[in-house]
């Protein structure tokens, strides 16, 4: 296993969906760090920690940390300053 | 996908594999009935979760290969040799077996008939199912949208699709289907042979001027080279869609 290179957010829409009950990859997220405004589908996730680590495609701050606990999946919003639901 | 964005609780539900076809000696595609399957776009994909005798659980997702079909869901799967889960699907897996899945999941990377196009799509690897799924749901829905479709493979033998994407580059009007090989070649090979650049695809993609939806996908240094190529390009980052994924999980 290596951790030089990550995926992207599309890889994290079921949880996210699970999570929020509808489709996320296509709503956007705003980074506390820089301001940077991207769609999850374009965070980049880093999946070899010990959860899935959400990070800004511009500067790379954390946004977000799930961590799968037994049933239970833990959510920890770090940086992510917004982030937009259907209304 | 605003029409996908309704509340719908995305559960596990028990999938049978009714049928599996070799794609090469490396990729699967095993069509899963999925019942209650609410239908899906091109592009989007499934979660799979494998569960150990001991309660271990290992979980991946998967690009969906075909447009809906009832509740019979496509997926093309390339093994990862170290993997976890993709040796037991490309392998073991058999008529009959069950398997937990959820979705479909994505509204990002997704394209139907009626987003227009042009459509250019690029993978690399197995980076190419989601796109092939596009290219089915254009050429079944009898679309008369321009597709150009680019893939990029170490060696003709790893060409995900390669005999229907050949009837359809030759049969479809408006759909231009090429492929580039990075390492070895066939003698007389007579596709392109490096891999996806700036100046491949100022030869073959459509221009900027033809304001084409760009879909990109397969491993991260390839969607990297290939996303940054086109915006370099001129192409609108808006227009240029990604989907990446990682060398781990498998």
């Amino acid at each position: 296993m290596t951790i030089e290179s990550h995926r992207d957010g599309n890889a994290l829409g079921g949880v996210l969906m699970s999570l929020f009950g509808v489709e996320m990859t296509h709503r956007r997220g705003c980074c506390g760090g820089c301001g940077a405004i991207n769609t999850l589908g374009e965070m980049h996730i880093y999946v070899d920690a010990p959860g899935d680590v959400v990070r800004c495609p511009s500067c790379q701050t954390v946004l977000m940390v799930l961590i799968r606990i037994e049933s239970v999946v833990r959510i920890n919003l770090a940086q992510l300053a917004w982030m937009e639901m259907p209304d | 996908m605003d029409g996908t964005a309704l509340p719908r609780r995305l559960t596990w539900v028990v999938a049978e594999v009714v049928s599996s076809v070799d794609e090469t000696r490396r990729a699967r595609s095993i069509v899963l009935r999925c019942p209650g399957w609410p239908g899906h776009l091109a592009g989007q994909h499934i979660d799979i979760r494998l569960t150990a005798e001991d309660g271990y659980q290992a979980q991946r997702s998967y690009s969906i290969a075909a447009p809906a079909d009832g509740e019979y869901v496509v997926i093309t799967v390339e093994l990862i040799e170290d993997g976890e889960v993709s040796p037991y699907l490309v392998e073991d897996l058999v008529m009959g077996d069950r398997i937990e899945v959820r979705g479909p999941i994505g509204g990002y990377f997704v394209w139907e008939p009626s987003l227009g196009g042009p459509l250019q799509l690029i993978g690399g690897g197995s980076g190419v199912v989601p796109l092939m799924a596009m290219l089915r749901a254009r050429v079944s829905a009898d679309s008369q949208v321009p597709v150009r479709y680019l893939s990029s493979a170490r060696s003709l033998d790893r060409v995900l699709f390669r005999s229907e994407l050949a009837r359809i580059g030759r049969d479809v009007d408006g759909v231009e289907v090429l492929h580039t090989l990075t390492r070895t070649r066939p003698d007389g090979w007579d596709g392109l042979e490096r891999r996806v650049d700036a100046d491949m695809l100022q030869s073959h993609a459509f221009a900027v001027s033809e304001r084409p939806t760009c879909f990109v996908c397969g491993p991260t240094p390839f969607v990297e080279a290939v996303s940054s190529a086109l915006v370099a390009l001129g192409h609108d980052p808006g227009r240029v869609k990604t989907e990446r994924f990682g060398p781990t999980g498998g």
